[in-house]
This record gives C-alpha cells, sequence and structure tokens, in this order.
C-alpha cells in the first residue's frame, strides 16, 4: 500500500508540473514568483482545513461543516472584540475554543449517537450558518489593529506569514499520521472499524478527536482569512468544504478510508490553486473555474477507479 | 421491513406508518403553535403555505428514493437552477405546454443520468460525483446565463405555476399526484421493492438477482425527471429566473426526507413521511415570518430539526434492538 500512495504523488506531482507549464504558455506572468507566492498565499486558509480534512476522511468520514464554522468562529471572534470589548488576542483564543468546540458537537453526535458523518455535518452545516447570520444580523466588522492584520498580510524572509503557519501544521500532520501510534490508529479506524475496535483502538476517542481538529483547524483558517481580507463576516468561508474536500480526494484519500496522506493533499491544494490562477489570468470567469474544477474532480476519481480496476486492486 | 410494507395486517397501522404518523402530530402541534399568530389560520395564508411547499414535495419524492437506495445527491439545488433555466427559455421560445414541461423533466433526466452512470457504473461514492456536479452545474448555469436573469416570461408560462384546477391550485395537484404515483411505486411494484432491497443490503440484493447498478441508475434517473418537473413548478410561480436559484435546496430535499423517517442508512422509510416533512418546514418557514423572527436564523432552525429527527430515529432504533 505504501508504495501505491507514493505513485499516487509522484503522479500528481507530475500533473502539477505539466499543468504549470500549460498556464506558462496561457499566459507569461504565470511562472512569476510573486504570482506563485501569491497564489500559495490564496489557497493556504483552505489548506489548513483540509490538512484536518485529510485525517476526517481517513476514519472513512466527513465534515461538511467546515466553511459555516469558519464564519461562526470568525464572527465570535468580531463580536467578541468590537461588542464584548475583549482584547483582541483573547478574543481570537476564545474563537478558536468555539471552533473545536462545534467539532467536537459533531463528533459527539457521530460517534456517541451514531448517526452517519454526512447527515451530521450537513445539518450542522445549516446549523451553524443560521448561528453565525442571526447572532450578527450579517453584518461585518471591521478595523482589526495593524498587528493582527500582519496574520494575513505580513512577511517573514519573503515568504506570508501564513504560508509558515501552513508548513509547520502540514509537516506536524505528517509526522502524527505516518509516525505516531495515533496516527495508526487513525488508519486502521477508516480500514475497518470493526477489526480496529475489536484490537483495542479506542476508536470513539479518536474519532472524536479528529472532528475536534477539524473544528479547530476551521477557527484557525478563520482567524487567518479575517486578518487576510481585514474583515470579519459571518459568511465567510462559504464553499470552503468543497474545495478542501476536492483537494483531499485529488491528493489520492480514498473516501471510503484507510489511505491516503497528507502530501497528497497540498499537491491537489496547489493543482487546484495554480489552475485558478491560471485561468484567472487567461481571463476565464470564475464560474467557468469552478465547473473545471468540479469537473476534474469527478474526472480525477474517475480514472482511478478505472486504473485500480484494471490492476486488479 | 420489505415484508411488512408488502403484507400490512389490520393491527400493524401503528407499527406500520407509526414514524409518519408521529411527523404528521408534530406537524398538527405546530399549526397550533403558530396558530396562535393572527391571520396564520386564515385559508388563503394555508393556501398559499401548499403551493409554496409544492416544488420542494415533489423534490422530496425524488430524493426519497435516492435516500431509500442507500444515495445522497447534493446537487439537486444546482440541478434545479439548471431546470428552471432550461424551463424559462423553453417558455420564451414559444414552445408549446407539452414540450415546456417535458423539456425540464427531460434535462433533469439525463443530469440524473450522468449522476448515477458515475455512481452505479463507474463506482464513485455518490457524495463525490454530486459534490462535483454540484459545481459543474451551478458554474455552468452562471456562465451559461452570464448571471442574468430571465425575465418576461410568456403568461402562459406563469399559468402553469399559478393555474388551478376546480378550486385547486395546479402546484398542489401536481405534487399530490407525483406523492401517489411514487407511493404506489414504492410499495406496490417489482421496482419499488427492489430500490428498498438495494438500499437495505446491496450485496443480499445482488445474490438474489436483483440488477443492483441498473436499480441505482433508473433511481438517479427518476429522480433528476422528478428535479425538472419540481424545477417547473418552482420557475412557473415567479415572473423571473435567477441562476442562483434553488441554492440549499439539496439540503431541504434531505431535510424533508429524513425528517419524515425515511432511514439514512437506505432500505426503510415512506415517501408519505418524506411529504409531511417538507409540509412541516414550510409550515416551519412561514410560521417564523409570521412570528418575525429573522429569516438569518432559518438555516438553524432547519440544521437543529435535521438533528432532532435523526437523534430521536437512533434512540428509537437502539431501544427497539434492546
Amino acid at each position: 500500500m505504501k508504495h501505491l500512495v507514493m505513485r499516487r504523488e509522484a503522479v500528481l506531482v507530475l500533473l502539477l508540473l505539466v499543468e504549470m507549464a500549460a498556464m506558462q504558455s496561457l499566459s507569461p506572468l504565470f511562472l512569476t514568483p510573486d504570482n506563485l507566492i501569491e497564489v500559495v498565499r490564496q489557497s493556504a486558509e483552505i489548506g489548513l482545513i483540509a490538512l484536518a480534512m485529510t485525517l476526517v476522511i481517513i476514519t472513512a468520514g466527513i465534515d461538511l461543516s467546515v466553511g459555516s464554522i469558519v464564519g461562526l468562529s470568525v464572527i465570535t471572534m468580531g463580536m467578541l472584540w468590537e461588542d464584548a470589548r475583549l482584547p483582541l488576542s483573547l478574543s481570537v483564543l476564545l474563537a478558536l475554543m468555539v471552533g473545536t468546540l462545534l467539532g467536537g458537537f459533531n463528533g459527539t453526535l457521530i460517534t456517541t449517537v451514531g448517526i452517519p458523518p454526512l447527515i451530521v455535518t450537513l445539518a450542522t452545516m445549516a446549523g451553524f450558518r443560521g448561528i453565525a447570520l442571526g447572532m450578527s444580523q450579517a453584518r461585518s466588522i471591521r478595523n482589526f489593529p495593524e498587528p493582527f492584520l500582519w496574520l494575513g498580510q505580513g512577511y517573514v524572509a519573503d515568504i506570508p506569514v501564513q504560508v509558515w503557519i501552513l508548513a509547520l501544521t502540514a509537516v506536524l500532520f505528517h509526522l502524527a499520521l505516518t509516525r505516531t501510534a495515533w496516527g495508526r490508529s487513525v488508519f486502521s479506524i477508516g480500514a475497518n472499524e470493526a477489526a480496529a475496535r475489536l484490537s483495542g483502538v479506542p476508536v470513539n476517542r479518536v474519532k472524536m478527536q479528529v472532528y475536534m481538529l477539524s473544528g479547530f483547524m476551521s477557527a484557525l483558517a478563520a482567524v487567518i482569512y479575517a486578518a487576510h481580507v481585514s474583515v470579519a463576516k459571518p459568511d465567510a468561508g462559504l464553499g470552503f468544504e468543497l474545495t478542501a474536500i476536492t483537494a483531499v480526494v485529488l491528493g489520492g484519500t480514498a473516501v471510503s478510508g484507510g489511505e491516503g496522506g497528507v502530501l497528497g493533499t497540498l499537491i491537489a491544494l496547489l493543482m487546484v490553486g495554480f489552475l485558478r490562477s491560471g485561468l484567472t489570468l487567461a481571463r476565464v470567469p470564475s464560474e467557468a473555474q469552478d465547473m473545471m474544477v468540479g469537473l476534474l474532480l469527478i474526472v480525477v476519481v474517475a480514472i482511478d477507479r478505472w486504473s485500480r480496476r484494471a490492476g486488479g486492486v | 421491513m420489505i415484508s411488512k410494507r408488502i403484507s400490512p395486517t389490520r393491527f400493524a397501522l401503528w407499527r406500520q406508518y407509526g414514524r409518519e404518523m408521529s411527523v404528521g402530530v408534530f406537524l398538527l402541534l405546530l399549526l397550533g403553535y403558530f396558530g396562535t399568530t393572527p391571520g396564520f389560520l386564515r385559508a388563503d395564508n394555508l393556501r398559499d403555505i401548499l403551493i409554496n411547499a409544492a416544488p420542494l414535495v415533489i423534490a422530496a419524492c425524488g430524493m426519497t428514493m435516492v435516500i431509500i437506495a442507500g444515495m445522497i445527491d447534493i446537487s439537486a439545488g444546482s440541478a434545479l437552477a439548471v431546470c428552471a433555466v432550461v424551463a424559462g427559455l423553453t417558455a420564451k421560445s414559444g414552445a408549446s405546454l407539452p414540450t415546456v414541461i417535458l423539456l425540464p423533466m427531460l434535462t433533469g433526466a439525463v443530469i440524473g443520468a450522468v449522476n448515477g452512470w458515475l455512481v452505479a457504473f463507474v463506482r464513485i461514492p455518490a457524495i463525490i460525483v454530486t459534490l462535483g456536479m454540484m459545481s459543474v452545474l451551478r458554474g455552468g448555469i452562471i456562465w451559461w446565463t452570464r448571471g442574468e436573469w430571465i425575465g418576461n416570461l410568456p403568461p402562459s408560462f406563469s399559468a402553469v405555476g399559478r393555474g388551478e384546477v376546480v378550486g385547486i391550485p395546479t402546484p398542489v395537484l401536481v405534487a399530490v399526484g407525483i406523492v401517489v404515483a411514487i407511493a404506489f411505486l414504492l410499495a406496490r411494484t417489482p421496482l419499488g421493492r427492489h430500490i428498498y432491497a438495494v438500499g437495505g443490503n446491496p450485496l443480499a440484493a445482488a445474490r438474489m438477482g436483483i440488477p443492483v447498478r441498473r436499480v441505482l441508475w433508473l433511481v438517479f434517473v427518476m429522480h433528476g425527471a422528478l428535479l425538472g418537473l419540481s424545477a417547473l413548478v418552482y420557475a412557473s410561480r415567479f415572473s423571473v429566473i435567477q441562476s442562483n436559484a434553488g441554492a440549499g435546496f439539496e439540503l431541504l430535499a434531505i431535510s424533508a426526507v429524513v425528517v419524515g423517517g425515511v432511514n439514512i442508512f437506505g432500505g426503510q422509510g415512506t415517501v408519505w413521511g418524506s411529504a409531511i416533512g417538507g409540509l412541516l418546514l414550510q409550515v416551519i418557514s412561514t410560521g417564523l415570518i409570521f412570528r418575525r423572527v429573522s429569516e438569518y436564523w432559518a438555516p438553524s432552525v432547519q440544521g437543529a430539526l435535521v438533528l432532532l429527527a435523526v437523534v430521536a430515529d437512533a434512540l428509537r432504533t437502539r431501544r427497539a434492538r434492546r
């Protein structure tokens, strides 16, 4: 299985290079350091979510509520800061806690009550968004102080801050997934939950942790996103779940669980980012880009299915 | 479960339709609750609720089959928009009424056929297929219409949505007809029994010689055609059609089905339940407007309702197992 995963990632890197060459031929502005760094910066927030989504999908679950958790935690942060007059740093911490708790709410319904993740997070996707909109009456909060905006707009050694955060988190996720007992239990739950339970894996606890992690990463992405666009609004993160899931599945993590990794997710994230950036430079409207990203998802998974069947897997 | 559906005994009514009846009771309680607001229980308001619920109930019938078969479709809202635009453009081109009715249904059936082919024959999980299809269809329709609204619809088109037959509004009549037809299909035909069998246990169904893939594919095609009809009823009530029509509609349809007691694991449930579920959602939505609750809260109420229904079902089945 290991070499299969590695082969998949090699194919992805190859695809990425082909794509970059194609985009360069579309627009000479594409392969400039400024543009490439900008693409990575644009992808960073969703990338953080996609990392946690990778773990969720490896356990054979799904989390459709991430975009709404972004909206609810960012507006919580904004309102705590502006209305409750809390220090911004404390508001950020509380927003991260709220995100984690929302993930825990999903996790409880999935593990303790035993409702499928798809239904739980479909319902909380609507529920959390509704609370965010209702609580704030759809207003947005601006005028954040300069030091906060640095999180989303600043640079360290010519690399945007959020790219550093993404890279660091990705390394942590990769190590946790491949080098620890916890990571192995995540895989074993996705491969065969009943067998994992029988062999002593604390299935419910690990799944709970995975969904809480998903909530936490969504809130972290929310905070960075607010600093990036200088505004906290309750409809932030709309549609993030789609891009995150696309990156994970495109990156070779099996929706049926038990297989995959964060490396593939990151490469796929860049593929989607570069595709959008290249198409934007070529003046393709964003609706047509949405269409192509959706097609890309279906086509890549279809090819994957066919090649597996041909290979007898 | 299947045998229970086929041979109901005289005393089994509660056991057979208990879940549907409890949603019905909940609906009556809600009507009583909102009924304390002046004007809510007036005949014309109740009539409006029925008309507004019609597209949802029609779509929920298709979604019921999809979920009973153990599948899901989250591209339904985008498909609705595509079919609504097709309906509007067909009507504007001056086509005859049968064409205006059939073309959106055909469009929906083709979308369903593609979804169904990818799910049943290419064997991609339904959640991935329809997630991708959601952005393909939505992006495609906004691109195609350039985000413009379709206006100047001919009066004959609006007559479909606003007309009435012997005093009953056409949308309500169509919805009732569809509910009865799908209920018959599910309960009284071999195809219906196959759908329950495929959703209940696909492996066992295949061993019994049921053509599992063809059944799944057919379910998606029928669901697509019903979405087309739903889009027609939906679009013909307004004077313009927007390309962002039906955003979030997939969740509404799934909510109606789940609240109506269809088992989310597949293999169990009826279209009666889904119809009552759809009506319930519409009553709540209208009721909240009468109570002057800000519309921003509406999604949370809907999400909470779905969770309430599935948690209750989960606890009930757990108790039954003991």
